[in-house]
């Protein structure tokens, strides 16, 4: 079972980042959990939201205390006290950053990758929304799941014109970073 | 077919199979998606259904009960200060004896102002008069909600599907809806027998002096505990149609020779059954499931515990002055039996606090300890407490 934890601000779309991941582990076959853990429910304040993909039922329904992998949708939260807790040794992060890779990996002491999501979006999109640039990214680093599965469940949530920009998002997002850097061992 | 879906949205999605006529909901926090998503589908035109906003929690209940006094199957749903806030209706819809199915996500109570999840909303309403039906994941929760139709409507008692709140209803996870035929099979259109009509007309809820009013009490007690038989039956005929349990109205996994089991209500049982892997106890370890709070199951439970030498309830609630609720009920039940097991009380995951996989080894510790205390609160943390408060 892997277990990823997701770090934002109100209005990023945390929990939709987090569903779309576990959706699409169903796209193949495979089981997922999502969950957010509201805090205050407003925008811009931190917020968290747990997934766990595996090969057979979930059945925990306990907070992601030692995740395999953070997504970070703000580097500003990397300041905040508690955000890279409880990582897995081993553990990777990936963080819309403007900051090179080499910078945050250092910065951090644990293996990072960046990814500058929130421009992407606002020149596809028009909207500074990080979520599904990030698991584009997510997806081509670990290869866990397809980009094709992305693309499944983006289309079960989005229409129109907000799917097709989503659609070029990931697909420009994907070739951002090394495919297979992360694929389990 | 295993879906992705949140359980709001399947929760919604399954009353929308039962073919609800009218449903009433004050759509704020504490609130869930259920009602959103029923109002989606309705808008959409994908329920055929009256959907009625209304103007508090209190109207919600209200209307239902008008409605399924008029004949029709209603639906509405709840949590926390809203349950509160219908608590008198609620008695009035038992007392009653109307059909009403509603969903209870179940969160804490304010005062401190909380949104998380824990049990103390439905707790208490405990004595209103309703089936309380607790479900452990969200595929529990859909087909129980099927199946609280049929219970509700064959015994003329409402029925309550407990959820937890987020644990279970901001969730995704894989869940089966089950088809518009199997659900139609298992419930035929609701007739209700004391239909209002006004060529014949019927007065309920009136004045009962001292001459009546216990045996209108006796008959809906007697009532609540011949409920047993439907809710065992409604799982029974559910499964031949849709290939799944929910445990009647309770069930009991494990070794066989076990001399210990973890007594739970609501969705902490999974964490558990995983926690059993991965910290694998000493000596051989049952989990019983809780489903049905209201009736109380004393011989099923009777009979599940009559091998046992310690039965440690595990809720999600408080009784403030006494200790446990549930626990309390299970004590006395299984001091009927000849050598009734120990039972040990605790209460943890108040107002969202977490249950980690660890509550395992920390509740079968307290089995070796001498405890002078009947009840506790498993994961408080005294530190953050001034010393006179521990």
């Amino acid at each position: 079972m892997i277990e990823i934890r997701i770090h934002g601000r109100g209005g990023q779309g945390n929990v939709v980042a987090a569903y779309l991941l576990a959706m699409a582990a169903f796209e193949e076959n495979r089981y997922g959990q999502a969950f957010p853990n509201f805090g205050a429910e407003r925008r811009g304040a931190p917020v968290m939201a747990f997934v766990r993909i595996a090969d057979s039922p979930i059945q925990r329904r306990n907070q992601v205390r030692h995740p395999a992998f953070l997504i970070i949708q703000d580097q500003a939260l990397l300041q905040v006290p508690g955000v890279t807790d409880g990582l897995l040794p081993g553990g990777k992060i990936l963080v819309n950053s403007r900051q090179s890779s080499a910078e945050l990996s250092e910065q951090l002491g644990k293996e990072a990758v960046a990814l500058q999501a929130t421009a992407l979006a606002k020149k596809i999109l028009g909207r500074p929304v990080p979520n599904t640039a990030l698991l584009a990214a997510f997806f081509t680093l670990t290869n866990m799941l397809s980009q094709d599965s992305l693309a499944l469940v983006l289309n079960k949530r989005f229409k129109g014109e907000v799917l097709e920009k989503n659609l070029q998002l990931i697909q420009q997002a994907a070739g951002l970073v090394p495919a297979g850097l992360w694929k389990e061992a | 077919m295993l879906q992705a879906l949140e359980g709001s949205q399947a929760i919604a999605q399954a009353v929308a199979l039962c073919r609800p006529q009218v449903i009433a909901a004050y759509p704020i926090t504490p609130q869930t998606h259920i009602v959103e998503n029923i109002s989606k589908l309705v808008a959409d035109g994908k329920l055929q259904c009256e959907f009625i906003s209304v103007e508090s929690e209190f109207s919600a209940a209200s209307v239902v009960l008008g409605a399924a006094l008029a004949g029709s199957r209603t639906y509405t749903a709840t949590a926390s200060q809203g349950i509160l806030l219908m608590a008198e209706v609620l008695f009035n819809i038992a007392g009653m004896r109307v059909p009403i199915v509603m969903t209870c996500a179940n969160r804490a109570v304010s005062s401190p102002l909380s949104i998380w999840n824990d049990q103390q909303d439905s707790m208490a309403v405990r004595d209103a008069g309703w089936i309380q039906l607790y479900c452990a994941d969200n595929q529990e929760a859909v087909d129980t909600t099927i199946q609280a139709y049929r219970i509700a409507e064959r015994t003329e008692l409402p029925v309550m599907v407990c959820m937890d709140g987020f644990t279970l209803t901001h969730t995704l996870e894989g869940i089966d809806i089950p088809t518009q035929k199997q659900a139609d099979t298992f419930l035929p259109p609701y007739e209700f027998s004391r239909t209002l009509n006004p060529r014949d007309p019927l007065s309920l809820g009136t004045l009962v002096t001292p001459d009546y009013y216990t045996e209108a009490r006796h008959s809906h007690h007697q009532a609540l505990l011949n409920a047993q038989a439907e809710i065992v039956s409604a799982d029974q005929d559910w499964f031949a149609i849709s290939g799944r349990k929910c445990g009647g109205l309770l069930s009991v996994e494990g070794p066989e020779q076990a001399k210990t089991a973890i007594l739970t209500i609501g969705s902490v049982l999974g964490t558990l059954r995983e926690a059993l892997e991965e910290f694998p106890p000493g000596q051989p370890v049952k989990l019983i499931k809780l489903r049905s709070f209201r009736p109380f199951p004393a011989e099923t439970l009777k009979a599940a515990c009559k091998e046992l030498d310690d039965v440690i309830v595990l809720e999600r609630a408080l009784s403030p002055g006494s200790g446990g609720i549930i626990g309390l009920e299970v004590l006395a039940a299984l001091s009927e039996l000849p050598k009734p097991p120990r039972v040990h009380n605790f209460a943890a995951g108040l107002g969202g606090r977490d249950i980690p996989l660890e509550i395992l080894p920390t509740l079968l510790s307290t089995l070796n300890e001498p405890s002078d205390k009947r009840f506790k609160i498993i994961d408080v943390e005294l530190e953050k407490l001034p010393e006179e408060d521990r």
